[in-house]
């Protein structure tokens, strides 16, 4: 068989895409498939692919797939969750957080674990400090409103700024 | 020279927090990275970084640098600007913009690994004072690929297996580490083939463990691995001396006459040398000058040495004259 867009060379790709039940096939030289971007040749068994297997509950959700599942999106770069299965890569730091609650058994089954005991950044652990120190203070303030203290309110209001200055401008 | 251990690496990954990851990044955000770490590396006074961006380096010299393991082939492949910083006694290189921001790699002949995290965990330390980097108190480290999240870390190590390959063990060792979360690839890493008996072997699980544990747990296998290399060179040598000493000496002697080789048939053929010189038959050579060579005969390599192009036949023709002038 010769491929059928230059035909000059042999079929060596069999190609069958099925898209709304709709089946096409091509058939393709290695050279043709690979500018018409069907399949990724130089990576046929790269990291990705099997992560989507990994990032997949089960065999079979393409059929059971609720078609009124919420998307999560992503606020920080508008990924999507099934984008993000799909590629195997988080588009920014903020997806964590956007698929948080989906993570934790994708880590599992990926690390065995859920939680870093590694190295913290020294940046990051006086972060960290501040945002305890915040917390702690807001108590306190709401302690003060209640027993009517409001010169201590107002002192404990302007420390709190203060340290929320000193955390937006890391 | 190591017997068994040829290279030990460390590789740390590490994102921006202000810039969307790799994959969601347009070409302006990839400069503004560079541009910032460019400027962040320029303030180090402990080493000094040559900077190169990919897309202005010559084919060649981007081949040499992957060749040399400084880079890595997807960060030539980016299709978003990309860069790295190498230092000049090259062991350390920081590449920007590959699958994260940062890829801060440490190499070392030889069984070197703690040196390379002190390396890679003092520049990581310095970046860190600078940029801001993307870190999440119960996820650590944010990565772009889930398999690298928490601690970032691969570390691993280039193994020269012969005897383990000849005698038929290696796969069931390969099956065996595979389970106890350590990774196995080929010589140029994810998705590459083995070849001359090279394979290298890293930690797969980064995330629940401190940095010092997995590093542990690698030289751990690690050493495993090597006592029963020695193990089998012993056995091969005891049982089988006659054989070996003829597969050896036809290496090395092809080796010394051939007037044209690909790079392929000489990691191969160097393999059994190294394997020869370190069980005592060649005396001629050392492990030293095969590793010197294991480097040079690559494609890209051997054209950098002779400084102008060649074509694959010329590069056979160049390669074996290398290989003679070094291995007399």
């Amino acid at each position: 068989m010769l491929c059928e867009n230059c035909r000059k060379r042999p079929a060596t790709v069999h190609y069958t895409q099925i898209i709304n039940g709709v089946k096409t096939e091509m058939h393709l030289c290695e050279v043709c498939a690979k500018q018409k971007g069907t399949i990724e040749f130089d990576a046929p068994f790269s990291v990705t692919n099997f992560l989507a297997g990994i990032l997949e509950p089960a065999f079979g959700t393409q059929m059971i797939k609720p078609s009124f599942e919420m998307q999560i999106t992503c606020k920080g770069c508008g990924m999507t969750f099934e984008e993000f299965k799909r590629t195997g890569r988080f588009g920014c730091a903020m997806c964590y957080n956007s698929f948080s609650e989906k993570l934790y058994p994708i880590f599992r089954r990926i690390h065995g674990n859920t939680k870093h005991v590694g190295k913290i950044p020294s940046k990051m652990g006086e972060n960290i400090a501040i945002k305890r120190e915040i917390d702690k203070l807001k108590i306190e303030l709401n302690i003060a409103i209640k027993n009517e203290e409001f010169e201590r309110a107002a002192e404990i209001r302007d420390k709190i700024r203060e340290l929320e200055k000193k955390l937006s401008r890391e | 020279m190591d017997e068994v251990v040829v290279t030990s690496r460390i590789r740390l990954a590490r994102n921006l927090s202000d810039v969307p990851f790799t994959i969601k990044m347009n070409d302006y955000d990839a400069g503004l990275v560079i541009d910032r770490v460019k400027d962040v590396i320029s303030k180090n006074k402990q080493y000094k970084f040559d900077f190169y961006e990919i897309k202005k380096l010559p084919l060649l010299k981007r081949q040499v640098l992957i060749e040399k393991h400084l880079i890595s082939p997807a960060l030539v492949s980016s299709k978003i600007k990309s860069a790295v910083a190498i230092d000049q006694n090259e062991n350390i290189s920081i590449m920007i913009n590959e699958e994260d921001h940062l890829r801060i790699q440490v190499l070392y002949r030889g069984q070197n690994i703690q040196m390379a995290w002190e390396d890679a965990n003092r520049i990581d330390d310095f970046l860190e004072e600078h940029l801001p980097y993307a870190y999440d108190e119960t996820w650590g480290y944010l990565t772009s690929c889930p398999t690298n999240v928490g601690t970032g870390l691969r570390a691993s190590f280039m193994l020269h297996l012969p005897a383990l390959t000849l005698l038929g063990y290696i796969k069931e060792i390969i099956e065996t580490i595979t389970k106890l979360g350590i990774a196995v690839r080929g010589f140029y890493g994810e998705g590459s083939e083995v070849v001359g008996n090279l394979y290298q072997i890293s930690n797969q699980i980064t995330l629940g463990q401190p940095e010092e544990d997995i590093i542990a747990n690698v030289v751990s296998i690690t050493n495993q691995i090597i006592e029963q290399e020695r193990q089998a060179r012993l056995k091969l040598l005891t049982e089988n001396r006659a054989f070996i000493e003829d597969k050896v000496y036809r290496s090395f002697g092809i080796l010394k006459y051939a007037r044209n080789i690909s790079s392929n048939e000489a990691l191969k053929l160097m393999s059994d040398v190294r394997m020869g010189i370190s069980m005592g038959i060649i005396k001629e050579t050392t492990i030293d000058k095969v590793d010197v060579l294991l480097n040079l005969i690559q494609p890209a390599m051997i054209q950098d040495y002779f400084g102008r192009e060649m074509t694959p036949e010329e590069r056979d023709i160049k390669r074996a004259e290398l290989i003679r002038k070094i291995l007399d």
